[in-house]
């Protein structure tokens, strides 16, 4: 089903794509990961995630349902995010005030390192990504019931 | 000097991207400016900027040559264009006017004279325990800038998924059968 040359773009555009498109996922999870170690944080890297998911679509088309995830799971994931970084934030009433490093902060260059900022990139990325993921399938499913009238 | 030829070419991309007839070329004219913002970021030296504005004109140039191929408006350019000339040169004059004698109480560019920020950079990497100081800043000294910018990005979404969504457009099409 994937493979119909019906749908998306050319043989070359979707050998490549099958190449490529795990490497941009994995390259984004590594900028969330690194973010308080290396440029980046969960803000590009949430966006790197969204696009590698962008691309899989623009590659195989949309009938081809290659990114499995609808409108529905994709709002509901950005709540979480979002309720995931307003939690870290209540978590610093555990020492007191609003967005208080509470955790251990462990040793400098370390990836597991620097407290609460790690898991504030990873909500942030979810967020980020999962939301801009959104609009791109509403935009797609409107232009797809445009195409059926 | 690189800085200074990459601004003249960003005011020069915007200027073809408000002035050219066809849709399409707009948005790659957009497109131009945020590429060349993403080289200034570097040669300013933050990476972090860099990979964040790439990473969005790629995604915003990705949705709206999406929306905007085949699908060509027309441009309304006739009628009153003396009166809206009159009113763009006005709102010039007035904007250089103001800008002229703010911008001359502002610090010099890259003077550093802010003294909060000396105490993130001196203190940052004990305070936080993270490497990258901007990381460090954004998401613990000031996080709750960054809450804020995390409810806008949410309203906004919420907002293109209440307007996109299936059950209006449903309505809408019943309406145009009866």
């Amino acid at each position: 089903m994937i493979d119909n040359p019906k749908n998306g773009m050319s043989l070359l555009v979707k050998t490549i794509t099958r190449i490529t498109v795990g490497l941009i996922l994995l390259f984004g999870i590594y900028i969330v990961l690194h973010g308080h170690l290396s440029p980046g944080g969960g803000f590009a890297g949430g966006v790197i995630v969204a696009l590698s998911l962008v691309h899989l679509i623009l590659a195989f088309g949309r009938e081809a349902k290659v990114a499995k995830i609808s409108m529905n799971l994709a709002s509901n994931l950005e709540s979480l995010g979002a309720l995931m970084f307003l939690s870290v934030a209540l978590l610093g009433f555990l020492g007191g005030t609003f967005f208080l490093n509470v955790l251990n902060k462990g040793l400098p260059f370390k990836l597991f390192s620097a407290g609460t900022i790690p898991f504030s990139n990873i909500s942030i990325s979810i967020k980020v990504g999962v939301g801009l993921f959104a609009i791109f399938l509403a935009l797609i499913i409107l232009e797809g019931t445009k195409r059926k009238r | 000097m690189e800085l200074h030829l990459l601004l003249l070419f960003m005011i020069f991309a915007a200027i073809v991207a408000v002035e050219v007839k066809d849709l399409l070329s707009s948005v790659i004219g957009v497109g131009a400016v945020g590429f060349a913002l993403c080289l200034a970021f570097l040669i300013l030296k933050a990476p972090d900027l860099a990979i964040t504005q790439l990473v969005v004109e790629i995604l915003c140039l990705i949705i709206l040559i999406r929306a905007t191929i085949n699908k060509d408006l027309p441009l309304v350019i006739e009628g009153r264009w003396v009166f809206n000339t009159f009113a763009t040169l006005a709102f010039v004059a007035v904007f250089l006017f103001f800008a002229f004698h703010a911008l001359k109480e502002l610090p010099s560019f890259g003077d550093p004279i802010m003294s909060v920020v000396k105490r993130y950079i001196a203190q940052g990497k004990a305070e936080t325990g993270a490497v990258n100081l901007v990381t460090a800043v954004i998401l613990d000294f000031r996080a709750y800038d960054t809450l804020g910018e995390a409810t806008v990005l949410f309203a906004s979404v919420i907002g293109i998924m209440a307007v996109l969504r299936r059950p209006g457009r449903k309505k809408i099409e019943e309406k145009n059968h009866d």
